[in-house]
């Protein structure tokens, strides 16, 4: 699905980004982990366009991702609070996504209905501004709208931080869920070496810029992670 | 301790992106700000001989005379440009700074506003002038010590008021109400309002009552201001109870309608941007200096065209000027929605035509004046739609000053709507218009003048889309530069 071809990104002589190839495979789970400054968000910005990479291209569905913007209607991402628009309350914040992906409003709130127990009675019917609600709600908000309009390509950077333990557990059931759809790949990046293999399917290990372990998930991964960080 | 305050504030303003982005920026600032320096100089000393020999009226008195409509025009105006006081709080809290000394600081800060800088500029001029003349030097001196301590007056007002929304409304009203009486010779306020500054001047140590007001106004404003360094009061954000609204009826617009009905709660649920439509609501009056002959320089024909424009296009310039700044807090969630551009410029182009024309309505009232005045209004707004919203458009797309929307959100939070630098980057826009206008009025009428101006108007309609396909090719290759800049916040 999507596909990383001779990746470099150079800042004022820094390599912050260096993979040669990474391919990720449709329908599949991919976890990103590394310590701060690893580039998991130089990465996903790149996936994104957000950033132009010095060398190299990535892919997406076959469709090199600075070149056009088909990959756009089919990829949705949440990075950070840079993806609220703050003075619209959650329903607004959805509806709004919605139309820009095509969807009629009772197709989202049928989506939002799902979610209900994820929401915990704090996100819908507040009263309340996106940027007046809690940095964990927040990321709530941003969670769930990725997922409005059935995208092919879902990225969420560190999506597991600021949530409440009960949000965590849910939030992984949707993620399971959501990966055992064969149309659905999903990138996510995290800190917490527990949830990501408790998650992801397969798990590279990103260090200043560079691949240095690409696992598929097993029972022994979560001890190579810990050995790794250990050193 | 003021050191650490001074050093942080250096670095602070030194950083800024706005600061760091351009050089060419930097100089047109400061062009503008040394040319407002010297016009208003050059008001000081002109004033003095312009009133005595063209009005043959006594300068104190005259000038006395205006000074209430001077204040109050003065606070309206610092509501709404000068900045709070800024200083970024939370972090500063836990250390060992006594409460008050931040708060002076901040307060300190405003001292050195170019809000109250500028009066200097006009009065002392004036008052070397008056001294020249024979008035006696300590009455003079006295009287610009209690209109400077005024001056500050309104500064802390300022402060106070701008903790309540809905107050300056009323004083903006009052202020049209009490001009309007004026002008019509109905009532007129000075009569009241002239003794007292003219008894600054007469029992000179009287100007102790504003200083005294002055030390009040300091210690009621830096007491509620102490006592709201918590993050639970002054500093906590403002959370208001909020409706959802749906905006249907605007669906008519078709795709744009996604937009527009982001824009307007953009503007409604924003106080910076709310703040263009205050703007431009006093921009509509800005033809009375120019159509009442109050100012002189400003009778010659060409400058009506000029006056006009600012009338429709107040919402225009300012607004227009920052897109797509507007939306640069979250600039990466548009950059990866399936996006048209057309569609997205053209949701702000509708706003800004259904403000122009709106404006257009309003000023009507400048029918008063004669029906020739209103032409060159509506000459002016056809000029505006067509032209100036594209290049209004065309010009925002290369500004790359990110705006915090929700920087109003706290009691210290930069407060402020609006700078100065939107209006100064307006003027360029008003030359073509002039220019086409002279070469009518000067070859063979006026009228041949406003058709020309007009035509122009009428055919950048035709440029739409090329301006618009510009635009977007532009909004593309600047992408990755203009992502980088919005992710400084200040």
């Amino acid at each position: 699905m999507i596909t990383i071809y001779n990746l470099t990104k150079i800042y004022k002589g820094n390599t912050v980004l260096n993979i040669e190839h990474l391919e990720i495979q449709k329908g599949k789970s991919f976890g990103l982990v590394g310590n701060n400054g690893a580039g998991k968000t130089t990465l996903f910005s790149t996936l994104l366009d957000l950033i132009q990479p010095t060398t190299g291209y990535v892919e997406n569905n076959g469709i090199k991702v600075n070149e056009s913007e088909e990959w756009k209607s089919i990829t949705s991402a949440f990075i950070d609070e840079t993806f609220l628009i703050g003075y619209l309350t959650s329903e607004e914040y959805f509806y709004f996504i919605g139309e820009l992906r095509g969807q009629k409003r009772p197709d989202v709130d049928a989506l939002l209905s799902k979610f209900e127990d994820f929401f915990h009675g704090e996100i819908l019917g507040q009263k309340k501004y996106l940027r007046d609600l809690s940095k964990g709600n927040q990321k709530k908000v941003g969670i769930v709208a990725t997922l409005i309009g059935n995208p092919e390509v879902i990225i969420l950077d560190e999506p597991f931080a600021n949530l409440d333990p009960t949000t965590q557990i849910r939030l992984k059931k949707i993620i399971k869920e959501l990966s055992a759809n064969p149309n659905t790949t999903i990138l996510i990046s995290s800190h917490d070496l527990i949830h990501v293999t408790e998650v992801c399917e397969r798990i590279v290990v990103l260090d200043k810029g560079v691949v240095v372990k690409d696992l598929v998930t097993s029972e022994e991964t979560l001890k190579e992670l810990e050995g790794h960080f250990n050193k | 301790m003021f050191k650490h305050f001074i050093i942080l504030q250096w670095k602070s303003f030194w950083r800024s992106a706005s600061l760091t982005s351009g050089l060419f920026m930097k100089l047109f600032i400061g062009f503008w700000a040394i040319w407002v320096i010297v016009m208003v100089v050059s008001g000081g000393i002109g004033a003095y001989f312009f009133i005595e020999e063209n009005l043959n009226l006594d300068p104190l008195d005259t000038i006395n005379r205006f000074l209430i409509y001077w204040f109050i025009f003065n606070l309206l105006l610092r509501y709404a440009l000068q900045k709070m006081p800024v200083i970024n709080i939370k972090p500063l809290l836990l250390l060992p700074f006594k409460k008050k000394k931040i708060v002076s600081f901040a307060f300190g800060k405003t001292i050195f506003s170019f809000f109250n800088i500028i009066h200097t500029f006009f009065f002392i001029p004036f008052s070397i002038v008056l001294i020249q003349n024979e008035y006696p030097v300590l009455n003079v001196l006295l009287w610009n010590i209690g209109l400077v301590a005024l001056i500050y007056c309104n500064n802390f007002l300022n402060i106070i008021l701008n903790k309540k929304d809905n107050l300056i409304f009323i004083i903006g009203g009052v202020l049209a109400v009490f001009g309007t009486l004026q002008y019509l010779e109905y009532f007129d306020i000075t009569t009241y309002t002239t003794p007292f500054f003219t008894t600054l001047y007469q029992i000179p140590f009287l100007s102790i009552v504003p200083v005294i007001t002055l030390i009040l106004l300091w210690i009621i404003s830096f007491r509620s201001f102490t006592k709201d360094l918590y993050l639970d009061a002054g500093l906590a954000s403002k959370t208001n109870t909020v409706k959802t609204e749906n905006l249907d009826w605007l669906n008519r617009f078709g795709k744009t309608a996604t937009f527009l009905k982001n824009d307007i709660k953009l503007i409604k649920r924003n106080r910076r941007a709310r703040s263009t439509i205050i703007v431009s609501f006093l921009f509509l009056f800005y033809g009375l200096l120019f159509f009442t002959g109050a100012v002189e320089t400003y009778d010659g024909p060409i400058w009506r065209i000029f006056a006009a424009i600012f009338i429709t296009g107040g919402f225009l310039l300012g607004f227009g000027q920052f897109v797509p700044s507007w939306d640069s807090s979250y600039y990466p969630l548009m950059m990866t929605q399936n996006i048209r551009y057309k569609e997205y410029l053209s949701s702000k182009w509708w706003l800004m035509v259904i403000a122009t024309l709106v404006s257009t309505v309003l000023a009507s009232g400048y029918l008063y004046f004669g029906w020739e005045v209103y032409l060159v209004i509506v000459v002016a707004a056809i000029y505006n739609i067509g032209v100036n919203s594209h290049i209004v458009l065309w010009a925002g797309a290369y500004v790359k000053t990110p705006i915090d929307l929700a920087s109003n959100k706290y009691a210290f939070g930069d407060k402020q709507a609006f700078n100065m630098k939107t209006m100064m980057l307006a003027f360029p826009k008003m030359a073509l218009p002039m220019l086409l206008y002279a070469i009518g009025y000067y070859a063979y009428s006026p009228y041949l003048g406003y058709a020309l101006v007009a035509i122009a108007g009428i055919a950048g309609f035709a440029f739409k889309d090329a301006v618009f396909s510009k635009i977007e090719r532009i909004y593309k290759t600047e992408k990755y530069k203009t992502l980088a800049a919005y992710k400084q916040t200040k």
